[in-house]
Protein backbone atom coordinates (compact mmCIF):
# COMPACT_ATOMS: atom_id res chain seq x y z
CA UNK A 1 0.00 0.00 0.00
CA UNK A 2 1.05 3.47 -0.75
CA UNK A 3 2.00 5.70 2.17
CA UNK A 4 0.69 8.84 2.27
CA UNK A 5 2.94 10.92 3.78
CA UNK A 6 1.00 14.58 2.94
CA UNK A 7 -2.51 13.79 4.51
CA UNK A 8 -5.27 13.59 2.04
CA UNK A 9 -7.78 16.28 1.35
CA UNK A 10 -11.68 16.25 1.15
CA UNK A 11 -11.79 19.42 -0.77
CA UNK A 12 -9.68 21.44 -2.08
CA UNK A 13 -6.74 21.33 -5.29
CA UNK A 14 -3.47 18.66 -5.17
CA UNK A 15 -0.94 20.06 -7.34
CA UNK A 16 1.69 17.42 -8.26
CA UNK A 17 4.47 16.84 -9.72
CA UNK A 18 5.94 19.77 -8.88
CA UNK A 19 9.79 19.77 -9.87
CA UNK A 20 11.43 19.17 -6.01
CA UNK A 21 11.97 22.32 -4.02
CA UNK A 22 9.85 24.34 -5.93
CA UNK A 23 6.98 23.93 -3.79
CA UNK A 24 7.54 27.15 -1.87
CA UNK A 25 8.03 29.40 -5.19
CA UNK A 26 4.89 27.98 -6.92
CA UNK A 27 2.95 28.75 -3.37
CA UNK A 28 4.22 32.34 -3.81
CA UNK A 29 3.74 32.20 -7.23
CA UNK A 30 -0.06 31.88 -6.75
CA UNK A 31 -0.16 33.85 -3.28
CA UNK A 32 -1.80 30.59 -2.11
CA UNK A 33 -0.48 31.76 1.30
CA UNK A 34 -2.14 34.80 1.51
CA UNK A 35 -5.97 33.65 0.75
CA UNK A 36 -6.80 32.10 4.27
CA UNK A 37 -6.78 28.38 2.65
CA UNK A 38 -5.19 25.47 4.99
CA UNK A 39 -2.17 24.94 2.38
CA UNK A 40 0.28 21.73 2.90
CA UNK A 41 3.35 21.08 1.12
CA UNK A 42 5.75 18.09 0.71
CA UNK A 43 9.28 18.00 -0.80
CA UNK A 44 11.45 15.57 -2.23
CA UNK A 45 8.88 12.74 -2.65
CA UNK A 46 10.72 10.09 -5.05
CA UNK A 47 8.79 10.43 -8.76
CA UNK A 48 9.17 8.44 -11.83
CA UNK A 49 8.39 11.33 -14.24
CA UNK A 50 10.78 13.81 -12.32
CA UNK A 51 13.32 12.02 -10.02
CA UNK A 52 12.33 13.74 -7.10
CA UNK A 53 8.83 15.65 -6.72
CA UNK A 54 7.24 18.39 -4.43
CA UNK A 55 2.96 17.97 -3.71
CA UNK A 56 0.88 20.93 -2.73
CA UNK A 57 -2.38 20.41 -1.43
CA UNK A 58 -5.17 23.65 -0.99
CA UNK A 59 -7.72 22.83 1.13
CA UNK A 60 -11.23 23.73 0.43
CA UNK A 61 -10.66 26.08 -2.84
CA UNK A 62 -10.34 24.90 -6.19
CA UNK A 63 -7.82 26.78 -8.47
CA UNK A 64 -9.12 27.80 -11.77
CA UNK A 65 -7.68 26.89 -15.43
CA UNK A 66 -6.36 30.02 -15.53
CA UNK A 67 -4.63 30.31 -12.07
CA UNK A 68 -2.79 26.77 -12.72
CA UNK A 69 -1.52 27.69 -16.13
CA UNK A 70 0.92 30.07 -14.03
CA UNK A 71 1.99 27.62 -12.40
CA UNK A 72 3.53 26.38 -15.94
CA UNK A 73 6.81 29.23 -15.36
CA UNK A 74 8.30 27.08 -12.61
CA UNK A 75 6.07 23.05 -12.98
CA UNK A 76 5.45 23.09 -16.78
CA UNK A 77 4.46 19.29 -15.68
CA UNK A 78 2.48 19.72 -12.99
CA UNK A 79 -1.00 18.22 -13.09
CA UNK A 80 -3.85 19.34 -10.67
CA UNK A 81 -6.45 17.47 -9.57
CA UNK A 82 -9.36 18.93 -8.15
CA UNK A 83 -10.67 16.86 -4.97
CA UNK A 84 -14.67 17.01 -4.29
CA UNK A 85 -15.71 14.75 -1.51
CA UNK A 86 -12.36 13.12 -1.01
CA UNK A 87 -12.97 12.17 -4.55
CA UNK A 88 -10.61 12.77 -7.84
CA UNK A 89 -13.34 14.36 -9.44
CA UNK A 90 -10.76 16.28 -12.65
CA UNK A 91 -7.33 16.45 -13.40
CA UNK A 92 -5.88 18.71 -15.92
CA UNK A 93 -2.57 19.04 -16.93
CA UNK A 94 -0.76 22.28 -17.11
CA UNK A 95 -0.64 24.39 -20.52
CA UNK A 96 1.28 27.25 -21.00
CA UNK A 97 -0.36 30.34 -20.91
CA UNK A 98 -0.26 33.33 -23.79
CA UNK A 99 0.78 36.01 -20.68
CA UNK A 100 1.25 35.87 -17.12
CA UNK A 101 -0.10 38.86 -15.18
CA UNK A 102 0.57 40.47 -11.83
CA UNK A 103 3.01 37.39 -10.68
CA UNK A 104 6.37 38.70 -11.77
CA UNK A 105 8.24 41.02 -11.21
CA UNK A 106 10.82 42.73 -14.31
CA UNK A 107 13.67 41.23 -13.77
CA UNK A 108 14.88 45.11 -15.91
CA UNK A 109 15.38 47.81 -12.77
CA UNK A 110 15.29 50.54 -15.62
CA UNK A 111 11.29 49.04 -16.16
CA UNK A 112 8.70 51.68 -15.48
CA UNK A 113 7.04 48.61 -13.58
CA UNK A 114 9.94 48.86 -11.06
CA UNK A 115 9.69 52.36 -10.16
CA UNK A 116 5.47 52.88 -9.57
CA UNK A 117 3.02 50.54 -8.42
CA UNK A 118 1.48 48.92 -11.60
CA UNK A 119 1.02 45.67 -12.72
CA UNK A 120 3.05 43.35 -14.58
CA UNK A 121 2.46 41.53 -17.89
CA UNK A 122 4.53 39.27 -19.82
CA UNK A 123 4.05 37.57 -23.18
CA UNK A 124 5.15 34.06 -23.13
CA UNK A 125 7.14 32.96 -26.63
CA UNK A 126 7.82 29.02 -26.62
CA UNK A 127 11.24 27.92 -29.08
CA UNK A 128 11.24 24.38 -29.62
CA UNK A 129 11.29 23.78 -25.65
CA UNK A 130 12.66 26.80 -24.17
CA UNK A 131 10.26 29.13 -22.46
CA UNK A 132 10.98 33.32 -22.45
CA UNK A 133 9.22 35.88 -21.68
CA UNK A 134 8.74 39.55 -22.96
CA UNK A 135 7.89 42.12 -20.60
CA UNK A 136 4.61 44.14 -21.78
CA UNK A 137 6.03 47.67 -20.86
CA UNK A 138 10.29 47.45 -21.58
CA UNK A 139 9.99 45.08 -24.15
CA UNK A 140 12.68 43.19 -22.86
CA UNK A 141 12.90 39.36 -23.13
CA UNK A 142 14.23 37.12 -20.19
CA UNK A 143 14.86 33.64 -20.54
CA UNK A 144 13.03 31.34 -17.83
CA UNK A 145 16.00 30.52 -15.95
CA UNK A 146 16.00 34.69 -15.09
CA UNK A 147 12.62 34.91 -14.77
CA UNK A 148 12.53 32.59 -12.23
CA UNK A 149 14.45 34.66 -9.19
CA UNK A 150 12.07 37.06 -10.01
CA UNK A 151 9.20 35.58 -8.44
CA UNK A 152 8.45 37.28 -5.14
CA UNK A 153 9.46 34.45 -2.08
CA UNK A 154 7.99 33.61 0.76
CA UNK B 1 -3.42 47.28 -45.40
CA UNK B 2 -2.53 50.26 -42.64
CA UNK B 3 -4.79 50.29 -39.79
CA UNK B 4 -6.20 53.40 -38.72
CA UNK B 5 -4.24 56.10 -37.02
CA UNK B 6 -6.90 58.08 -34.97
CA UNK B 7 -6.10 57.98 -31.66
CA UNK B 8 -3.62 55.59 -31.40
CA UNK B 9 -0.43 55.75 -29.78
CA UNK B 10 3.04 55.12 -31.71
CA UNK B 11 4.88 53.06 -28.78
CA UNK B 12 6.87 50.68 -30.38
CA UNK B 13 8.05 49.78 -33.84
CA UNK B 14 7.24 46.31 -33.09
CA UNK B 15 3.30 47.27 -33.66
CA UNK B 16 3.94 48.95 -36.95
CA UNK B 17 2.85 46.63 -40.24
CA UNK B 18 4.72 47.51 -43.22
CA UNK B 19 1.80 49.40 -44.65
CA UNK B 20 2.02 51.22 -41.79
CA UNK B 21 5.15 52.49 -42.06
CA UNK B 22 4.88 53.05 -46.07
CA UNK B 23 1.78 55.03 -45.14
CA UNK B 24 3.74 57.19 -42.78
CA UNK B 25 6.64 57.60 -45.35
CA UNK B 26 4.38 58.56 -48.25
CA UNK B 27 2.30 61.06 -46.54
CA UNK B 28 5.67 62.74 -44.68
CA UNK B 29 7.20 62.90 -48.32
CA UNK B 30 3.80 64.74 -49.05
CA UNK B 31 3.89 67.21 -46.19
CA UNK B 32 7.74 67.67 -47.31
CA UNK B 33 6.36 69.21 -50.58
CA UNK B 34 3.34 70.79 -49.46
CA UNK B 35 2.98 72.22 -46.24
CA UNK B 36 -0.08 71.69 -44.83
CA UNK B 37 0.03 74.97 -42.20
CA UNK B 38 -3.77 75.20 -40.74
CA UNK B 39 -3.94 70.72 -40.62
CA UNK B 40 -3.82 70.61 -36.97
CA UNK B 41 -5.48 74.31 -36.31
CA UNK B 42 -7.36 74.71 -32.56
CA UNK B 43 -5.67 71.45 -31.56
CA UNK B 44 -2.76 71.31 -28.86
CA UNK B 45 0.20 69.37 -27.92
CA UNK B 46 1.57 67.98 -24.57
CA UNK B 47 5.23 68.42 -24.97
CA UNK B 48 6.16 66.41 -22.22
CA UNK B 49 10.08 65.41 -21.71
CA UNK B 50 10.86 63.93 -18.60
CA UNK B 51 14.48 63.79 -19.54
CA UNK B 52 16.06 66.27 -21.47
CA UNK B 53 16.17 66.52 -25.16
CA UNK B 54 16.97 69.17 -27.88
CA UNK B 55 16.70 67.55 -31.44
CA UNK B 56 13.48 65.89 -30.68
CA UNK B 57 11.53 67.67 -28.36
CA UNK B 58 12.04 70.83 -30.70
CA UNK B 59 11.03 68.64 -33.59
CA UNK B 60 8.26 67.21 -32.09
CA UNK B 61 7.11 70.90 -30.65
CA UNK B 62 7.51 72.79 -34.23
CA UNK B 63 6.04 69.71 -36.33
CA UNK B 64 2.64 70.85 -34.61
CA UNK B 65 3.36 74.37 -35.01
CA UNK B 66 3.88 74.40 -38.48
CA UNK B 67 0.45 72.30 -38.83
CA UNK B 68 -0.74 75.48 -37.24
CA UNK B 69 -1.50 73.57 -33.66
CA UNK B 70 -0.04 74.76 -30.16
CA UNK B 71 1.91 73.49 -27.73
CA UNK B 72 2.36 73.38 -24.00
CA UNK B 73 4.47 71.21 -21.94
CA UNK B 74 7.87 70.87 -20.59
CA UNK B 75 11.44 70.09 -21.19
CA UNK B 76 12.60 69.28 -17.33
CA UNK B 77 11.30 67.08 -14.98
CA UNK B 78 12.39 68.81 -12.45
CA UNK B 79 9.36 72.12 -12.97
CA UNK B 80 7.06 68.71 -12.80
CA UNK B 81 5.00 67.52 -9.96
CA UNK B 82 7.37 64.43 -10.68
CA UNK B 83 10.05 65.93 -7.81
CA UNK B 84 7.21 66.05 -5.81
CA UNK B 85 6.80 61.91 -6.43
CA UNK B 86 4.05 62.22 -8.49
CA UNK B 87 3.86 59.06 -11.00
CA UNK B 88 3.69 59.53 -14.25
CA UNK B 89 0.13 57.53 -14.38
CA UNK B 90 -1.37 60.88 -12.91
CA UNK B 91 0.40 63.09 -14.19
CA UNK B 92 -0.42 61.82 -17.74
CA UNK B 93 -3.96 61.17 -16.82
CA UNK B 94 -4.32 65.38 -15.76
CA UNK B 95 -2.49 66.35 -19.32
CA UNK B 96 -4.57 64.45 -20.83
CA UNK B 97 -7.38 66.37 -20.47
CA UNK B 98 -5.63 69.32 -21.38
CA UNK B 99 -4.51 68.59 -24.83
CA UNK B 100 -5.55 66.48 -27.82
CA UNK B 101 -2.05 64.84 -27.91
CA UNK B 102 0.86 63.80 -26.12
CA UNK B 103 4.86 63.59 -27.20
CA UNK B 104 6.84 62.16 -24.63
CA UNK B 105 10.48 61.29 -23.31
CA UNK B 106 11.31 59.46 -20.36
CA UNK B 107 14.35 57.95 -18.87
CA UNK B 108 12.32 54.53 -17.62
CA UNK B 109 11.58 51.77 -20.22
CA UNK B 110 7.96 51.01 -21.09
CA UNK B 111 7.12 54.47 -20.16
CA UNK B 112 5.07 55.18 -22.83
CA UNK B 113 2.72 51.86 -22.73
CA UNK B 114 2.24 53.01 -19.17
CA UNK B 115 1.36 56.84 -19.81
CA UNK B 116 -1.20 55.63 -22.53
CA UNK B 117 -3.08 53.68 -20.05
CA UNK B 118 -3.56 56.77 -18.35
CA UNK B 119 -5.26 58.26 -21.11
CA UNK B 120 -7.44 57.84 -24.09
CA UNK B 121 -5.46 60.58 -25.90
CA UNK B 122 -2.90 59.19 -28.19
CA UNK B 123 1.04 59.08 -26.81
CA UNK B 124 3.94 59.54 -29.23
CA UNK B 125 6.87 57.74 -27.81
CA UNK B 126 9.93 60.09 -28.04
CA UNK B 127 11.86 57.31 -26.67
CA UNK B 128 11.32 55.64 -23.69
CA UNK B 129 15.39 54.81 -21.99
CA UNK B 130 16.49 52.44 -23.62
CA UNK B 131 13.64 50.70 -25.18
CA UNK B 132 11.85 52.83 -27.90
CA UNK B 133 12.53 55.47 -30.48
CA UNK B 134 9.85 54.41 -33.32
CA UNK B 135 9.68 58.38 -34.65
CA UNK B 136 13.24 58.02 -35.02
CA UNK B 137 13.23 54.79 -36.83
CA UNK B 138 10.07 56.07 -38.92
CA UNK B 139 12.80 59.40 -40.25
CA UNK B 140 15.74 56.85 -40.72
CA UNK B 141 13.30 55.10 -42.85
CA UNK B 142 12.17 57.68 -44.75
CA UNK B 143 15.24 59.03 -45.40
CA UNK B 144 16.86 55.61 -46.40
CA UNK B 145 13.89 55.90 -49.35
CA UNK B 146 14.15 59.49 -50.11
CA UNK B 147 18.23 59.50 -50.40
CA UNK B 148 17.99 55.61 -52.37
CA UNK B 149 14.57 56.25 -54.39
CA UNK B 150 13.76 52.86 -53.15
CA UNK B 151 13.60 51.36 -49.66
CA UNK B 152 13.94 47.35 -50.76
CA UNK B 153 16.72 45.61 -51.49
CA UNK B 154 19.32 47.79 -49.78
CA UNK B 155 22.47 46.73 -48.70
CA UNK B 156 22.83 48.60 -45.03
CA UNK B 157 26.17 48.53 -42.94
CA UNK B 158 25.53 49.92 -39.29
CA UNK B 159 28.57 50.80 -37.68
CA UNK B 160 29.45 51.61 -33.67
CA UNK B 161 27.58 50.80 -30.39
CA UNK B 162 25.26 47.95 -32.12
CA UNK B 163 25.05 46.05 -28.57
CA UNK B 164 23.63 49.33 -26.51
CA UNK B 165 22.12 51.72 -29.43
CA UNK B 166 18.22 51.58 -29.40
CA UNK B 167 18.25 53.34 -33.20
CA UNK B 168 19.90 50.72 -34.90
CA UNK B 169 17.75 47.90 -33.25
CA UNK B 170 14.50 48.91 -34.18
CA UNK B 171 16.12 50.01 -37.54
CA UNK B 172 17.05 46.42 -38.39
CA UNK B 173 13.72 45.06 -36.87
CA UNK B 174 11.48 47.86 -38.84
CA UNK B 175 14.07 46.72 -42.15
CA UNK B 176 12.82 43.24 -42.40
CA UNK B 177 9.93 43.84 -44.04
CA UNK B 178 12.26 45.53 -46.74
CA UNK B 179 14.22 42.93 -47.30
CA UNK B 180 17.64 44.27 -46.59
CA UNK B 181 21.03 42.74 -46.73
CA UNK B 182 22.93 43.96 -43.39
CA UNK B 183 26.60 44.78 -42.33
CA UNK B 184 27.00 44.97 -38.57
CA UNK B 185 30.20 46.44 -38.01
CA UNK B 186 31.64 46.76 -34.51
CA UNK B 187 33.81 44.82 -31.78
CA UNK B 188 32.75 41.56 -30.84
CA UNK B 189 31.60 42.98 -27.47
CA UNK B 190 29.50 45.51 -28.75
CA UNK B 191 27.96 44.03 -31.53
CA UNK B 192 24.24 43.15 -32.16
CA UNK B 193 22.52 41.57 -29.64
CA UNK B 194 21.62 37.83 -30.42
CA UNK B 195 17.76 38.36 -30.15
CA UNK B 196 17.46 40.66 -33.11
CA UNK B 197 20.27 38.56 -35.00
CA UNK B 198 17.68 35.49 -34.01
CA UNK B 199 14.79 37.80 -35.47
CA UNK B 200 16.19 38.42 -38.71
CA UNK B 201 17.53 34.61 -39.62
CA UNK B 202 13.55 33.43 -38.71
CA UNK B 203 13.09 36.17 -41.32
CA UNK B 204 15.27 35.16 -43.84
CA UNK B 205 17.00 38.33 -43.67
CA UNK B 206 21.23 38.15 -44.77
CA UNK B 207 23.34 39.73 -42.25
CA UNK B 208 27.42 39.31 -41.56
CA UNK B 209 29.32 40.96 -38.63
CA UNK B 210 32.70 42.65 -39.49
CA UNK B 211 35.60 43.97 -37.80
CA UNK B 212 36.00 47.06 -39.77
CA UNK B 213 34.49 49.14 -42.62
CA UNK B 214 36.91 49.16 -44.94
CA UNK B 215 35.56 45.52 -45.66
CA UNK B 216 32.16 46.40 -46.75
CA UNK B 217 32.10 50.15 -47.56
CA UNK B 218 32.44 49.58 -51.39
CA UNK B 219 29.17 46.80 -51.27
CA UNK B 220 27.18 49.12 -48.91
CA UNK B 221 24.11 51.89 -49.80
CA UNK B 222 23.92 53.04 -46.42
CA UNK B 223 26.50 53.32 -43.55
CA UNK B 224 24.27 54.39 -40.56
CA UNK B 225 27.25 55.36 -38.35
CA UNK B 226 26.98 55.46 -34.41
CA UNK B 227 28.66 56.58 -31.48
CA UNK B 228 30.94 53.97 -29.58
CA UNK B 229 31.36 55.30 -25.98
CA UNK B 230 34.17 55.52 -24.01
CA UNK B 231 32.22 54.93 -20.86
CA UNK B 232 31.27 51.19 -22.23
CA UNK B 233 35.00 49.86 -21.99
CA UNK B 234 36.01 48.00 -18.76
CA UNK B 235 39.81 48.46 -20.12
CA UNK B 236 40.40 52.09 -21.60
CA UNK B 237 43.32 50.55 -23.56
CA UNK B 238 40.80 48.43 -25.95
CA UNK B 239 38.97 51.75 -26.38
CA UNK B 240 41.95 53.09 -27.46
CA UNK B 241 42.81 50.06 -29.97
CA UNK B 242 39.39 50.61 -31.44
CA UNK B 243 38.50 54.26 -31.62
CA UNK B 244 40.10 54.95 -35.22
CA UNK B 245 38.46 52.05 -36.19
CA UNK B 246 34.55 53.06 -36.62
CA UNK B 247 35.63 56.63 -37.68
CA UNK B 248 35.15 57.66 -41.21
CA UNK B 249 37.09 60.21 -43.05
CA UNK B 250 36.94 60.56 -46.74
CA UNK B 251 39.61 58.38 -47.13
CA UNK B 252 37.46 55.21 -46.58
CA UNK B 253 35.08 57.04 -48.51
CA UNK B 254 37.57 57.27 -51.97
CA UNK B 255 35.83 52.98 -52.58
CA UNK B 256 32.06 53.78 -51.79
CA UNK B 257 29.79 53.67 -54.76
CA UNK B 258 28.33 56.60 -55.94
CA UNK B 259 24.70 56.45 -54.45
CA UNK B 260 26.32 55.38 -50.64
CA UNK B 261 24.69 57.58 -47.97
CA UNK B 262 26.03 58.20 -44.20
CA UNK B 263 22.99 58.71 -42.12
CA UNK B 264 23.60 58.91 -37.98
CA UNK B 265 21.19 59.48 -35.56
CA UNK B 266 22.85 62.38 -34.17
CA UNK B 267 24.94 64.12 -31.82
CA UNK B 268 27.70 62.82 -33.24
CA UNK B 269 31.34 63.45 -31.56
CA UNK B 270 34.28 62.14 -33.64
CA UNK B 271 33.00 58.78 -35.37
CA UNK B 272 32.51 61.24 -38.59
CA UNK B 273 35.17 63.42 -39.75
CA UNK B 274 33.62 67.09 -40.67
CA UNK B 275 35.28 66.70 -44.03
CA UNK B 276 33.18 64.13 -44.90
CA UNK B 277 30.18 66.99 -44.68
CA UNK B 278 31.39 68.39 -47.66
CA UNK B 279 30.99 65.13 -49.73
CA UNK B 280 27.81 63.77 -52.02
CA UNK B 281 27.78 60.90 -49.63
CA UNK B 282 27.24 63.29 -46.27
CA UNK B 283 23.45 62.74 -45.31
CA UNK B 284 22.73 63.06 -41.78
CA UNK B 285 21.71 66.49 -41.81
CA UNK B 286 18.93 65.81 -44.41
CA UNK B 287 17.84 62.77 -41.85
CA UNK B 288 17.35 65.00 -38.84
CA UNK B 289 15.95 67.54 -41.05
CA UNK B 290 13.35 64.85 -42.13
CA UNK B 291 12.12 64.24 -38.18
CA UNK B 292 10.19 67.14 -39.22
CA UNK B 293 7.82 65.93 -41.83
CA UNK B 294 7.70 62.41 -40.17
CA UNK B 295 6.14 63.93 -36.90
CA UNK B 296 3.98 66.08 -38.67
CA UNK B 297 2.76 62.83 -40.33
CA UNK B 298 2.34 61.11 -37.43
CA UNK B 299 0.98 64.06 -35.31
CA UNK B 300 -2.07 64.45 -38.32
CA UNK B 301 -2.73 60.90 -38.56
CA UNK B 302 -3.36 60.04 -34.43
CA UNK B 303 -5.41 63.20 -34.39
CA UNK B 304 -7.39 62.19 -37.28
CA UNK B 305 -6.56 64.81 -39.78
CA UNK B 306 -4.82 62.53 -42.34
Amino acid sequence: MRAYKVYSIENGTVIDHIPAENGLALISLLGLHRRGSVVTMGTNFASKKLGKKDIVKIENRELTPDEFNQVSLIAPMATINIIRASKNIKKYTIAMPAFFERIIKCPNHKCITNSEACATKFYSQMKGKSLSLRCHYCEKVFPQDEIKNHIPRL
Amino acid sequence: MASNFKGRDIISVRELSKDDILRVLTLAESLKKTPRPNLLQGMVMGSCFFEPSTRTRLSFETAMQKLGGRVVGFADPNVTSAQKGETLYDAIKIIGQYVDVIAMRHPLEGAARRAAEATDKPILNGGDGANQHPTQTLLDLFTIQECQKKINNLTITMVGDLKYGRTVHSLAQALIHFKPKFYFVAPEFLQMPDYILAELKSAGIAFQKKNTIKEVIAQSDILYMTRIQKERFSDISEYEKVKDVYVLGNDLLAKAKPNLRVLHPLPRVNEIATEVDATPHAYYFQQAENGLYVRQALLGLVCGKL
